[in-house]
């Protein structure tokens, strides 16, 4: 059963229409990232598929649960696609080890020792077990972002969302951040990334989708889509930011 | 000087003759004043949390309650609660009630707005990351909204609760025992205003005065990080 099926997604502002209609399918283990001019509807695209975003028409099925249906918790289906944001939201009154302890514990889906036993775990992944007590406050951008990556992954997400995470770090802090992402990706955890590391996108995406306008104007594997790509908008986009 | 030492005696008995009546005032008008803050405070709670709220009869609900509130006298709500609430034969409201619940009332319009200001200050980014890790709206409240608001409400809080301490004089008017009232006795018996109501003065400025120190205490305390 594939992860994600979005199926004719439409999801309006007011009168302005951001997702006029895209429908695609990911896979277990697939790394897809989505690449489109500013305003292209990317971001809209991937806060739908946790319903940060209400959908306005159409399907997001995640794990074969539709999220469209109020019947279905989307508390509950939200605990297993984690999401990491491009300004970080860490919880700046606690300290990092509370931040990722906090769902866990709350949501009853590890004792408060377990939960902090695991915490532990995802800052030595992420290369950050010194900082535990520190606040949000205390650490740079890319220091931030990694440990927003670890409290995503504390509730054991089938799935993750990446929301442009390395749109506002520094350039010289972009690197450790996405080292943990590939990381992630080798173990084959479903990846979705919205961002502007045409690199990254490359190297480590199975897929790569282009949005433009509110259409997913082509979607290909990176080799083929930066190499060949098929459509004039894709070849203007990329003649711009490669 | 020879006279200034019998002047300074004279006053001396003064004050200490007038002391225990105004002590007890005090503290009526501390016990008043703490019932009526907590009251206050959870009637702003939950109205913020009404005005808030998704559902439009509960924003009206806190709209007309506030712009009700914040558009009266202290005095006339004073006299509504205690003389037009009890001429319904169904209530009956010693003084003491009537004051805190209108004490009550009238700063929680005030929280309402506070905690309103508070909650929408806090950036909606928290709550989305609060939301995509599973948590309910509820919970996103309790653990990530709340406690941040607090903490820049801080200050506002204080404000509203000196104001509401200085409210609570406005009782002696319907006969309330608290400090204000027990000072014009004093004065009655004495003939000496200018000394009495200067020391009910300076009783006022110190619990308000500490008032103020507990603040920023709390406000260190609780460093905005």
């Amino acid at each position: 059963m594939s992860m994600i099926r979005v199926e004719n997604l439409k999801k309006s502002f007011g009168d302005i229409e951001v997702l006029k209609d895209v429908s695609t399918v990911i896979e277990p283990s697939e790394v897809v990232c989505v690449i489109g001019p500013s305003g292209s509807g990317k971001s809209t695209f991937l806060r739908c598929l946790n319903r940060l975003e209400e959908i306005t028409d159409g399907h997001v099925f995640v794990n074969g649960q539709d999220i469209t249906d109020n019947k279905n918790n989307i508390n509950k289906i939200r605990q297993d696609v984690g999401m990491v944001f491009q300004q970080f939201n860490l919880f700046p009154h606690m300290t990092v080890l509370q931040n990722i302890t906090l769902a866990p514990v709350k949501l009853k889906k590890l004792s408060p020792a377990d939960a902090e036993k695991k915490a532990f775990a995802l800052l030595d992944k992420v290369g950050l077990r010194e900082k535990a007590k520190a606040y949000p406050g205390e650490l740079s951008g890319g220091q931030k972002q990694r440990v927003a990556i670890a409290r995503a992954l504390a509730m054991d997400p089938k799935i993750m969302l990446f929301d442009e995470p390395t749109s506002a770090l520094d350039p010289e802090m972009v690197g450790d951040v996405l080292d943990v992402m590939k990381d992630l990706a080798k173990e084959g955890m479903t990846m979705v990334v919205v961002t502007h590391e045409m690199g990254f996108a490359a190297e480590v995406g199975d897929r790569v989708i282009f949005i433009d306008g509110g259409y997913i104007v082509e979607e290909n594997v990176p080799k083929e889509l930066f190499g060949n790509p098929q459509h004039e908008r894709t070849k203007s986009f990329l003649s711009k930011v490669l | 000087m020879q006279d200034f030492i019998p002047a300074l005696t004279e006053l001396y008995d003064k004050i200490k003759a007038a002391m225990p009546t105004l002590l007890d005032g005090l503290q009526v008008t501390l016990y008043i004043f703490a019932v009526a803050i907590v009251l206050g405070f959870l009637i702003g709670l939950v109205m913020a949390l009404f005005r808030l709220s998704p559902i439009k009869p509960l924003q009206w609900i806190s709209k007309i309650f506030v712009d009700a509130i914040r558009g009266t006298p202290f005095i006339v709500q004073l006299f509504f609660i205690y003389f037009g609430l009890n001429s319904l034969s169904f209530i009956s409201l010693d003084n003491t009630w009537a004051g805190i619940l209108t004490v009550a009332i009238n700063a929680g319009a005030y929280f309402a707005e506070i905690i309103r200001a508070g909650i929408q200050s806090i950036d909606k980014g928290q709550t989305e990351a609060a939301r995509s890790l599973g948590l309910d709206s509820t919970q996103n409240m309790r653990f990530v909204v709340l406690p941040q608001a607090f903490r820049r409400m801080l200050p506002t809080i204080t404000n509203q609760a000196i104001i509401s301490l200085k409210d609570t004089s406005l009782l002696s008017i319907i006969g309330v025992a608290d400090l204000t009232q027990r000072g014009r006795v004093v004065v009655s018996a004495t003939y000496d205003p200018f000394t009495i109501y200067l020391l009910l003065g300076i009783m006022y400025f110190v619990i308000i005065y500490l008032l103020s120190l507990l603040s920023s205490y709390l406000e260190r305390r609780f460093v905005l990080r």
